[in-house]
């Protein structure tokens, strides 16, 4: 799938792994850590402007609103670029989001395309069939000046899900279990390609969150084939044309996986790598974690779907004494939604904090850093030492209904035991 | 070209969040930056790194984010080469684009060991422990790449065509 849209973006009738090719580029993304470093590569490019107006997204989400002096000189260096030149989908703090959340809500990004952002989650996108990849800043500036960017065209590996997952069991479970059994380089260079009948049982943002892990597998880009589901979303969202892809029946596949979704149960990566994954079975047998924080939002976790699955669990309980429970819808948007099914007021009852949209926690930057020896449940993505704050703290990546249940119980907790 | 220098050793999996941690991401300042690198892996490493020596890894390099201040870092530091069994591709991709020559040699990575002092020949790929007295065959860096690494960077490379 991922080969037929990379041919068609080349112009070739037909591409193979391993194959160099220049593509032509529907939508080049940054943020605001990646895109002041590309502007300055800009500067030093011979080129004038950029190659579309309309094809360039620039959205500052990871330290807005402004956490400090140097954020801020950074956000006004992007809104500077954008206002010279007049960058079509630049989004101010109050009509932004998380990135990779706010994109595909805004119709910006559809089926068939070609997508590069400087941010790694980039390849959430393929949820919807789209080809989409991180790079870094140098890849993005070269590609806001021409609209084209080389690759080298990746083998695929494919999951073949199947069955009915569980109450409780969303894409963070799938994805997580995945990561476990593959390891956090089993996909290296490759593309993750999900199919089966499994599929028709998971919401757009359970493929969402799928797809937005690919690259934690080291995957180049993760993609789901496009259903009706897919299709309405993109229907609602974007008056854009789109263009399905399918597999052929005999494309190759370096290695096939088939995975049972009904067998999942509630999954937990452990520190400090995301393939360290532990079933909540596992985890009751042990003895109990203590948990300070949970965090449940970003790119990975923090739409609508995820936050109403908080939402039923956190209902007319309250979060553990001495708890802090930090709830981020991803864009203004689910925001707005999540305030008129009165689930922020659930939260705030239940003793959590809910923010605007931010990736600040997440990647540490700010809005929940973790001091020394802390332990956090969080929906986010990665575990790295040192990731949300101190190099002795503990972050174990959930589901949002782990991570509620483990708010309201204080240890690691199943949704079932709440 | 070649690079020459002591040794640095790291495992697998070294990611960008210790490679250059999220809290210093308030600045695109190499030099600024390169005060932080590794420090959530080795906090000594800024204070014994000197100019030209190399970081010899396992599996997966750099993997994690995509922030091109990672390998920005590490060469503002004064890294000269990283050599590695394998390397995460965001990482990959950036290094060279900033002129940070990296080189995937699983042997050499399993056969160097901290503060040897190793050798890399860029044209013929040729990686040699000069303190053991071994050698290693890498990739060989094609013309373009070493020509991207001369110029320090893609950006200037393609300005200099």
């Amino acid at each position: 799938m991922t080969q037929k849209i990379l041919a068609a973006a080349a112009g070739l009738d037909k591409v193979e792994a391993g194959q160099l090719i220049e593509a032509n580029l529907d939508l080049v993304l940054g943020n605001d850590i990646t895109s002041p470093v590309a502007i300055k590569e800009m500067d030093k490019f011979n080129a004038k402007g950029v190659f579309n107006k309309d094809k360039i997204a620039l959205v500052p989400d990871h330290f807005v609103p402004n956490k400090d002096i140097k954020s801020a000189e950074h956000c006004k260096c992007v809104r500077e670029f954008a206002r010279r030149n007049e960058i079509t989908n630049y989004f101010e703090v109050g009509e932004m989001g998380i990135e990779h959340a706010l994109l595909p809500e805004k119709g910006l990004t559809v089926a068939g395309d070609v997508i590069i952002g400087a941010d790694s989650h980039t390849c959430t996108y393929g949820a919807l069939g789209a080809f989409s990849t991180g790079v870094g800043s140098t890849d993005m500036a070269a590609g806001m000046a021409t609209g084209k960017a080389w690759f080298k065209v990746p083998g695929a590996i494919r999951f073949v899900l199947t069955g009915k997952p569980a109450k409780w069991i969303s894409g963070k479970d799938i994805i997580l279990h995945i990561i476990g059994m593959i390891g956090v380089d089993g996909a290296l260079y490759k593309s993750m390609e999900f199919v089966g009948d499994g599929i028709a049982y998971l919401s757009m943002d359970d493929r969402f969150t799928i797809a937005n892990m690919a690259i934690e597998a080291g995957g180049k880009n993760g993609i789901f084939p496009v259903d009706e589901l897919a299709e309405s979303y993109m229907k609602e969202h974007s008056s854009r044309a789109y263009k399905i892809y399918t597999a052929d029946e005999d494309a190759v596949y370096d290695e096939t996986y088939t995975i049972d979704l009904s067998t999942l149960r509630p999954t937990v990566s452990f520190p400090h790598l995301p393939e360290n994954t532990h079933t909540i079975d596992e985890i009751k047998a042990m003895d109990d974690i203590r948990v300070d924080q949970v965090v449940i939002g970003s790119c990975t976790n923090g739409r609508l779907d995820d936050l109403r699955i908080a939402a039923e669990i956190l209902k007319g309980r309250h979060i553990a004494k001495g708890m802090r429970c930090i709830v981020i819808p991803a864009t203004q948007k689910i925001y707005l939604q999540a305030m008129e099914e009165g689930l922020l007021k659930t939260f705030i009852e239940a003793g959590a904090v809910v923010s605007t949209p931010t990736c600040g926690p997440c990647l540490g930057g700010y809005m929940g850093i973790l001091a020394e020896g802390e332990r956090c449940v969080s929906t986010t993505n990665r575990n790295f030492v040192g990731r949300m704050g101190h190099i002795t703290s503990e972050i174990y990546l959930a589901s949002p209904a782990v991570a509620a249940a483990s708010a309201i119980t204080g240890i690691i907790s199943g949704p079932d035991e709440v | 070209m070649n690079a020459k220098g002591l040794v640095f050793k790291y495992g697998d999996n070294v990611d960008t969040d210790v490679i250059i941690p999220a809290r210093y991401l308030n600045s695109s300042d190499p030099a600024e930056l390169a005060t932080h690198c590794m420090e959530d892996i080795d906090k000594d490493f800024v204070k014994r790194v000197k100019k030209g020596d190399i970081i010899v890894a396992e599996k997966n390099f750099g993997c994690g984010s995509s922030r091109e201040h990672a390998p920005i870092a590490i060469k503002a530091a004064g890294v000269s080469c990283v050599i590695a069994e394998t390397f995460a591709r965001i990482f990959y991709r950036n290094a060279i684009n900033i002129g940070l020559p990296i080189i995937e040699c699983p042997e050499a990575s399993k056969g160097i060991e901290a503060g040897d002092e190793v050798d890399v020949d860029f044209d013929t790929g040729i990686i040699t422990n000069l303190t053991k007295g071994t050698t290693f065959k890498g990739q060989a860096f094609p013309e373009f790449m070493q020509k991207i690494i001369a110029s320090e960077g893609l950006i200037n490379y393609i300005n200099n065509k």
